[in-house]
């Protein structure tokens, strides 16, 4: 009887790409919840239309590839995408705005250079990018958190999407805008003096940004991804942050706390810098590269033309994986400590 | 309690050892064919003794060992050699490999044999070459010659014996049993290591998974210096390099040996063997080997002849085969899928796993890598799997081998990892086969270079040898003249001699004069020379024009060419002879010729003087008119025949400037009239 022929190892662990994508998305989940609460139901309604348009993005790319659509569609990746792109945009954004990030994310960042492991930058950011720097009236428009305006409801934020010329939606500046602005007034006149603050940073803002730590902390106890490149991004942000304080002059950048906990700083950290694809490889690596986002996240925060700058540091620290990478390689057993470059 | 190591990496599988070690180690019996490879081991195949039709005991010696790194094949029960012939064997590309095979005659019966009473007695060549004799290769899968690792210079000091009981791979339970069971043998077999090698330390190194191999172990090594070591089970950490880290904390130099860092590693089933071969004085004909999986009704361990085929051994534990069936050697991480269950039990399958679908499923079809990362945190050597991976599917050698795929110890802890199933592992076998492949291909071709090269210059060599005797020996006759001149020279007066010697000085003054003589000769010679070629290409072209042949366009330009030469070969000859001839006699007619012209000068001013003015001037017009004429006439020459521009444009002033003469002359005439 002819036996099966295969070569070792012949045991496999329990661990699927598509499983490894599933908990990404549950561990969204807190943080989706704290926005929706905060922002009412634009996020939600973003990341529904977004997700359909992805998938179909994807299924589109793969047959144009002539790729088996099932075994691709199933891994995922573009769910992921949809997802984490979606949670950046503003709530209530409208439909082809949402469309164009996805496509431009799926279509152009990821399928265009071979599809889920071979995009050399995060798909979610490039969408956000090309978004920001195409259309940045609508990138800008943040709806007031609860409390400082109307909450529209299910249907209104389904019509703001769908029939967004019939909305008319209430936008306001974010806590970093007013930041970045503030030119004359104290730190602690400045939080007086603008009812979007709240204890710690911006209102609804440091609950949602709880939320994200909170699902990357359930990531990182479920070992999807290593601890190196988030806690190197939290923590040279940190040390900036503390640096550049001086005690809350007008002219400061805000406190390590306020910068921690606005924007897309715990999101960034443990969703978008933490993407494997296009990071770099080794723990060494990673911390480096972790930590150059935190220099640039704060960098282009306090001194760049852009609020928030979690997508712009990102993509630049995409350039500089590949390089990291070829400094960074780890010792391996058996070898002196220092490896001679070729 | 001893300070225990960690190594990088490592995964934790299930370990799936319980099944099999609920019985007792079992005889598996005699087989009715044995089928005995010549090479069960790293090195050089074992030579056949014995010759297809003989009788053979059990234990007698049947293929002796062939070279240092090599051991020899002993006959594992008694029987007749039926066949010496190729063979399935466990290989991973499904082999066919050479092997003696015995027919078994049931008996069982011994060859004489004797074990040394005290070993201690034995001086350290005599036990190694027991060792060597009773063929024991590393039993712990590798199979490396025991006494080619046991053999140490005399110089080196080895620090740490390292006794390896670590059985990490799921599965496998031979060793495990093996302690529990015959603890004092493996005890024993460290001290006759210990005796040879006289190390500082001596440790057994088992996984905390094996409790009932720890306690046998430690009770049989009570008063010994034997240290048994106790750590936390991962796998791979029953890998030689791994276990040396866990054990000492000192990593093997990368293509260096662990005596490089003071370290000799056995495995356990190795050292039970050696107390066989010394104590008992039995060979190697055994070994204790794991059956296990979904695909047999009982898993347990056996006590197998070297040699049972495995189907044999399968159907005692109640082999009961799916309809897609692997049958593996060794373990779940490691082991290798055998292509026939005939193949043979041979001296390193420490375990037969015949796993069912569901227990040990098919890989997935291997999705994109994401580059997360868990190859590189599971592996145990620090690579980074994944690049490596990059670089395998794109064939990138150079950068494989600097990321040191050769350092990959193939444990597949990163395709065990990898959420996407690639086969990682794989991929760096292959790699590693091809860049094994290139570089002999390179090597050969470097070969082959320098051979070419040595070649050249020793045929370079050999002409300058030719040409130096060449010249030796016309020196050699030039002396020999030489002397002999001196020689005759020598009776007569020096007077004579004085007057020969200003007879060469003279004739070496003269040699300017043959020189020129030789010119010419040679200048008459090329002439000759040219004619005659010009000749035969004549004689070729009349031959080729009428045959009406291609080449007669090609041959006319031929003759032509050396028609042209032999003219210039000519002329050349013509200029030497009259160059010659002024200088042969150069010093009459010079001063002569000096005079003449003087004097025709001079007659011609005391011509013009007598003349009037007018004529004077009439006569200067014309000349200067026919000056003209003869300029103008060898511009238009030059001008038709495409001269140079520079000689052209010289002639075009000239003709302007005397163009301006002549007027002016004839102005000057023409005033000279008129007044």
């Amino acid at each position: 009887m002819a036996l099966l022929r295969i070569t070792s190892p012949h045991a496999h662990g329990s661990n699927h790409t598509s499983r490894v994508m599933q908990k990404v998305l549950v561990a969204t989940v807190p943080g989706i919840v704290v926005l929706t609460h905060f922002f009412g139901f634009g996020t939600l309604v973003n990341i529904l239309w977004g997700t359909i348009v992805a998938v179909a993005c994807e299924a589109l790319a793969l047959k144009l590839r002539r790729r088996p659509l099932g075994f691709y569609l199933k891994d995922y990746s573009a769910v992921v995408t949809a997802t984490l792109l979606c949670i950046a945009l503003p709530p209530y954004s409208p439909w082809w705005l949402i469309a164009v990030g996805i496509a431009s994310a799926i279509l152009l960042a990821k399928q265009l250079y071979g599809g889920l492991g071979y995009n050399p930058f995060n798909p979610a950011m490039a969408g956000y990018v090309i978004l920001l720097i195409s259309f940045p009236v609508q990138m800008t428009a943040w709806a007031p958190p609860r409390g400082l305006g109307d909450m529209p409801g299910l249907l209104s934020a389904l019509q703001a999407c769908f029939v967004p010329a019939s909305f008319d939606g209430v936008t306001m500046a974010t806590p970093l805008d007013l930041m970045r602005q503030n030119n004359s007034l104290l730190v602690g006149d400045l939080w007086l003096q603008n009812p979007q603050f709240g204890r710690w940073a911006g209102l609804g803002w440091e609950w949602a940004n709880l939320a994200f730590l909170a699902g990357g902390a359930w990531l990182l106890y479920q070992r999807v991804f290593s601890w190196h490149a988030p806690v190197a991004m939290l923590a040279s942000l940190t040390l900036l942050a503390a640096l550049f304080y001086d005690g809350g002059s007008s002219a400061s950048g805000g406190s390590p706390l306020f910068h921690l906990l606005s924007g897309a700083t715990m999101f960034g950290a443990f969703f978008i810098v933490t993407d494997p694809v296009t990071s770099a490889v080794s723990l060494r690596g990673r911390l480096i590269y972790g930590a150059m986002i935190g220099v640039l996240v704060y960098t282009i925060r306090v001194r760049g033309n852009y609020p928030d700058a979690v997508a712009f540091a990102v993509l630049i620290m995409n350039f500089a994986a590949p390089f990291i990478d070829h400094y960074t390689q780890p010792r391996t057993y058996g070898h002196e400590r220092k490896k001679e470059e070729p | 309690m001893r300070k225990v190591f960690d190594f990088h990496g490592g995964i934790h599988p299930l370990e799936n050892k319980h099944q099999s070690v609920s019985l007792p180690i079992a005889d598996a019996g005699v087989p009715d064919e044995l089928v005995l490879p010549l090479s069960q081991h790293i090195g050089a195949a074992a030579k056949p003794v014995v010759a297809v039709g003989e009788r053979v005991l059990k234990g007698q010696m049947i293929a002796e060992a062939n070279g240092f790194v090599s051991v020899p094949v002993h006959a594992s029960s008694s029987g007749t050699v039926v066949a010496i012939e190729e063979r399935p064997i466990a290989h991973p590309s499904g082999h066919r490999a050479p092997c003696i095979v015995i027919a078994t005659d049931g008996r069982d019966e011994w060859v004489a044999h004797r074990g040394a009473e005290d070993y201690q007695a034995l001086d350290k060549a005599g036990l190694l070459e027991r060792i060597r004799n009773a063929g024991i290769a590393g039993m712990g899968g590798a199979g490396f010659p025991a006494a080619v690792k046991l053999s140490i210079r005399p110089d080196s000091q080895v620090q740490t014996l390292i006794i390896n009981g670590t059985e990490c791979e799921p599965y496998i339970t031979a060793d495990d049993m093996l302690m529990r069971e015959r603890a004092d043998r493996v005890i024993q077999g460290t001290l006759i290591l210990r005796h040879l090698i006289e190390p500082a330390e001596t440790l057994i190194g088992v996984e905390d998974n094996k409790p009932e191999a720890l306690a046998a172990l430690r009770a049989a090594a009570v008063d010994t210096a034997v240290e048994i070591v106790e750590f936390p089970t991962k796998y791979p950490s029953g890998g030689e390099k791994q276990l040396i880290e866990i054990l000492t904390g000192k990593q093997v130099p990368s293509g260096g040996l662990p005596l490089d860092v003071g370290v000799i590693c056995q495995n356990v089933g190795s050292a039970a063997a050696i107390f066989d071969a010394i104590v008992r004085g039995r060979p190697l004909i055994s070994r204790i080997t794991t059956v296990t999986g979904a695909g047999v009704q009982q898993a347990q361990n056996f006590e197998v002849l070297l040699g049972t085929p495995m189907n044999y051994l399968l159907a005692r534990a109640g082999y009961q085969p799916d309809a897609r069936q692997r049958v593996i050697m060794g373990g779940p991480m490691m082991g290798i899928t055998v292509p026939d269950t005939r193949v043979p039990i041979v001296k390193t399958s420490n375990c037969l796993l015949a796993p069912s679908e569901a227990e040990l499923p098919l890989p997935d079809p291997a999705q994109a890598c994401i580059r997360c990362g868990m190859c590189a945190e599971a592996c145990p050597v620090s690579l980074l799997p994944q690049q490596m991976f990059w670089f395998a599917q794109g064939k990138e050698f150079e950068k494989l081998e600097q990321h040191n795929l050769f350092d990959c110890i193939e444990c597949g802890a990163c395709s065990w990892v990898c959420p996407s199933s690639i086969p990682l592992v794989q991929y760096y076998r292959a790699s590693k086969a091809e860049i094994i492949h290139l570089r002999q291909e390179n090597e050969k071709a470097e070969h082959s270079r320098i051979r070419f090269e040595a070649r050249q210059q020793r045929l370079a060599r050999e002409e300058a040898d030719k040409e130096a005797r060449r010249a030796a020996r016309k020196q050699a006759a030039e002396d020999r003249a030489q002397a002999a001149a001196a020689g005759g020279e020598a009776v007569e007066d020096p007077i004579q001699a004085a007057i020969e010697r200003a007879r060469t000085r003279k004739a070496a003054q003269q040699l300017g004069a043959t020189s020129q003589v030789n010119e010419q000769e040679k200048l008459e010679k090329t002439v000759a020379t040219t004619r005659q070629r010009l000749g035969t290409a004549n004689a070729k072209l009349e031959q080729a024009v009428a045959d009406n042949s291609d080449l007669v366009a090609a041959l006319q330009t031929g003759v032509d060419k050396t028609r042209a030469k032999l003219e210039a070969a000519e002329r050349a000859l013509q200029d030497y002879l009259q160059a010659r001839q002024p200088a042969t006699s150069a010093a009459e007619p010079a001063p002569d010729a000096a005079q003449a012209a003087i004097a025709r000068a001079m007659a011609a001013r005391a011509q013009q003087a007598d003349l009037d003015p007018q004529d004077k001037a009439r006569k200067q017009l014309i000349s200067l008119q026919q000056r003209l004429e003869k300029t103008r006439s060898k511009l238009a020459e030059c001008r038709e025949q495409e001269e140079q521009e520079k000689v052209i444009e010289a002639l075009e002033s000239t003709v302007s400037r005397l163009d301006e003469k002549v007027r002016e002359a004839q102005q000057q005439l023409d005033s000279m009239e008129t007044s």
